[in-house]
């Protein structure tokens, strides 16, 4: 196992269809691109950021406050475009909370 | 080979190929145990399930595209990721090496906690992901089981093994390529056994996790008469059970023959036979094995599996019915017998302690007139269009005989007044299956037309021996003296009254045994449609005359034991063959 502590980051669901779907599907797919861990949490759970399963189970709609928390060797470049996505909101339409 | 128990419900015997159809719901699925050596053939069978239905997902995508779009067909992609995601397969394969069961299994119930995980989520748009992920889940199952068909598509001759079968189910089967049935759930009176014995083929119901241990295009051996099936049978097996399916249908094409003759003795007694039956579909086999009416009609089923209660009208057609095509016999049909094993569950009946003695049957009437009017008004309405008699069930003193009896004078009046014809004349009569009233038939045959002496329960009741505990089923004798003297005595107490007897149990269904109750000068025998030709056979082979003489020797001995081998050996010598095919 690799020693390194890993890296965390807050994120704010800001998408119109949250991290479900899509959106989870992209996330997922991303995820996959890397060696390192990458852990979903959110309240009390965490999830596999690279199960579709245990992402859709976390069900952060827009508005939810996750942490993503990625450790490995390319753990920087996985949550540099991990995030990136969020950024983006998915490719969707820019949508803000009205 | 692998012989698995459970509960004949149809007699009769099948060689063939198994075909075999999983639970309504594809995510039920039966625990299957795996030996340690089997493990990674497992996984890779699991694998491979997942390959394929991969391809196939891979198929329809393609298609969706060309068809309608890349939206619709993004849909497709979420799929795919279930299938690819590595939590799950991980969490299926930890599971079939840990508690070393089948991946059907480890799959479903993996699947069950993500379901149950979606399910508590309040978000609607997730919930409905629950139906992307049966989807896919059910296509994967479909692949794991290989061929996993509708019985609709039953093409060839083959074993209809199920979870359960429901009347839709049947309805859609082409039975004349059905050879047996067999079924994880149900009972003796399940859909499964009054369909298997009213087509007349092998029945066993009870067959624990049957789905999951035979596959379909297996070979298998149905024995409907003992409730086996045999799994991967071997050659001397399958000779064995062909010869004996040959000799069970000559034996049934010769009794056949007796259909139109009556239950005669050699010397001309003759004795009323008739058949017990729950559903009005039973009546074509109670006419095809040329029973002379109905001597125990069950109506408990009309109250059973609903959430209301059933109406006079709907009774009184069912009723009619019956007794309209069962004309010129007659029908006795029987009071609601509820209580016991099978209980309403609309009517909020508490809990007993011991359910076979608690409020039951005609007790259970005589404290909800309300319900019990409804039925004797629908009873009597029908006895307009037929023969109709009419029995209360767990009578045990005078009383209730005479509650009942005043209740049913109350609903003829109302039909008096109310211009509702009748048949006045209606017999009444008491089943007797408790001891006390046995004991007393002497006064109770002075208020009834006759009685009909339920043995399955006096037997229960006098030995105090649990019908169902298997633990005990060897203390459940038919020819106890103590069950002998019974129905001697309660014939006896009825004859005086010049009030005919009759019985309705299943010991009748054993020849050595019919021939014994005609010794004891029972008027009238009743049993399932299918025994009904077995023991009209006993009845011709011998001479009433002969019969009473070993009924009175019966009576002399002191154990059921010794009952049963004195008839059987007098029984052989009067008639060789008729106990040869036991």
């Amino acid at each position: 196992m690799d020693k390194k502590k890993g890296i965390r980051k807050k994120i704010e669901v800001q998408n119109k269809l949250g991290l479900h779907a899509r959106p989870a599907a992209i996330f997922v797919q991303t995820a996959n691109r890397f060696k390192s861990d990458i852990e979903v949490i959110k309240g009390r759970q965490k999830v596999n950021g690279k199960s579709i399963m245990g992402i859709m189970t976390l069900a952060a709609g827009l508005g939810a406050s996750i942490i993503l928390h990625v450790s490995g060797d390319d753990q920087e470049a996985a949550m540099e475009e991990l995030a990136r996505l969020f950024e983006n909101n998915f490719g969707e339409e820019a949508n803000r909370p009205s | 080979m692998m012989t698995l128990k459970g509960i004949g419900v149809s007699p009769g015997f099948a060689v063939g190929k198994a075909f075999v159809r999983h639970s309504d719901d594809p995510f039920v699925v039966a625990p299957r145990a795996i030996t340690e050596a089997e493990i990674s053939r497992e996984i890779a069978r699991f694998e491979d399930a997942l390959t394929r239905t991969r391809a196939e997902i891979l198929g329809i995508r393609k298609k969706i595209l060309n068809q309608i779009g890349r939206e619709s067909s993004d849909i497709f992609n979420a799929h795919l990721m279930i299938l690819e995601d590595r939590t799950l397969i991980e969490d299926v394969i930890a599971l079939v090496k840990e508690r070393g069961v089948s991946c059907e299994y480890a799959f479903s119930t993996i699947l069950q906690r993500y379901f149950q995980a979606f399910a508590q989520i309040d978000d609607e748009y997730l919930k409905e992901r629950i139906s992307d992920i049966k989807d896919i889940g059910r296509r994967l199952l479909n692949n794991l089981y290989g061929e996993r068909e509708d019985l609709g598509a039953l093409k060839e001759r083959g074993i209809v093994i199920s979870h359960d079968l429901s009347p839709s189910d049947t309805a859609m089967m082409d039975k004349n390529n059905v050879l047996a049935f067999v079924t994880e759930i149900g009972g003796p009176t399940s859909h499964t056994a009054i369909l298997g014995r009213s087509m007349e083929i092998p029945a066993v119901v009870g067959v624990d996790h049957v789905t999951s241990k035979i596959k379909t295009g297996d070979r298998v051996i149905v024995d409907g008469t003992h409730g086996l099936l045999i799994a991967d049978p071997d050659e001397q097996t399958i000779q064995e059970y062909t010869r004996k399916e040959q000799h069970f249908i000559e034996v049934t094409t010769e009794l056949d023959k007796l259909r139109d003759l009556p239950a005669q003795t050699l010397d001309g007694k003759r004795i009323s036979l008739g058949a017990n039956i729950e559903f009005h579909d039973e009546i074509p086999s109670v006419i095809a094995h040329g029973a002379e009416g109905i001597g125990l009609y069950r109506t408990e089923y009309f109250y059973m599996n609903r959430s209301d209660l059933p109406g006079e009208e709907e009774q009184y057609r069912a009723y009619k019915q019956v007794a309209e095509r069962i004309f010129p016999h007659s029908v006795i049909v029987r009071t609601l017998d509820l209580g016991g094993d099978k209980f309403l569950s609309l009517l909020d009946v508490p809990h007993e302690m011991n359910p076979f003695l608690g409020c039951r049957a005609i007790r259970f009437c005589l404290t909800r007139i309300d319900i019990f009017k409804v039925q004797l008004r629908a009873i009597l309405r029908a006895s307009a269009h037929g023969k109709i008699k009419i029995m209360y069930p767990m009578i045990s003193s005078i009383s209730e005989i005479r509650q009942a009896t005043e209740i049913l004078t109350e609903c003829k009046e109302e039909l008096k007044k109310e211009g509702v014809p009748f048949d006045a004349a209606m017999e009444v009569g008491a089943m007797i299956e408790i001891p006390s009233a046995a004991i007393t038939s002497d006064a109770l045959a002075k208020e009834v037309d006759f009685f009909s002496i339920g043995t399955n329960d006096l037997i229960q009741y006098t030995l105090a021996v649990d019908r169902v505990n298997e633990k005990i089923a060897y203390l459940y004798e038919p020819t106890h003296p103590a069950i002998l003297s019974l129905i001697r005595l309660v014939v006896v107490n009825a004859h005086r009254q010049k009030k005919w007897v009759g019985t309705c149990g299943e010991m009748s269904g054993d020849p050595a045994i019919a021939v014994l109750l005609l010794g004891l000068d029972i008027d009238e025998i009743s049993t399932s449609p299918f025994v009904v030709p077995k023991v009209k056979k006993a009845i011709r082979a011998v001479r009433y005359t002969d019969a009473q003489a070993i009924a009175h020797q019966a009576l002399k001995f002191h154990t059921g034991a010794e009952v049963k081998r004195f008839i059987d050996a007098e029984v052989n010598l009067i008639a060789k063959d008729l106990l040869a095919e036991e």
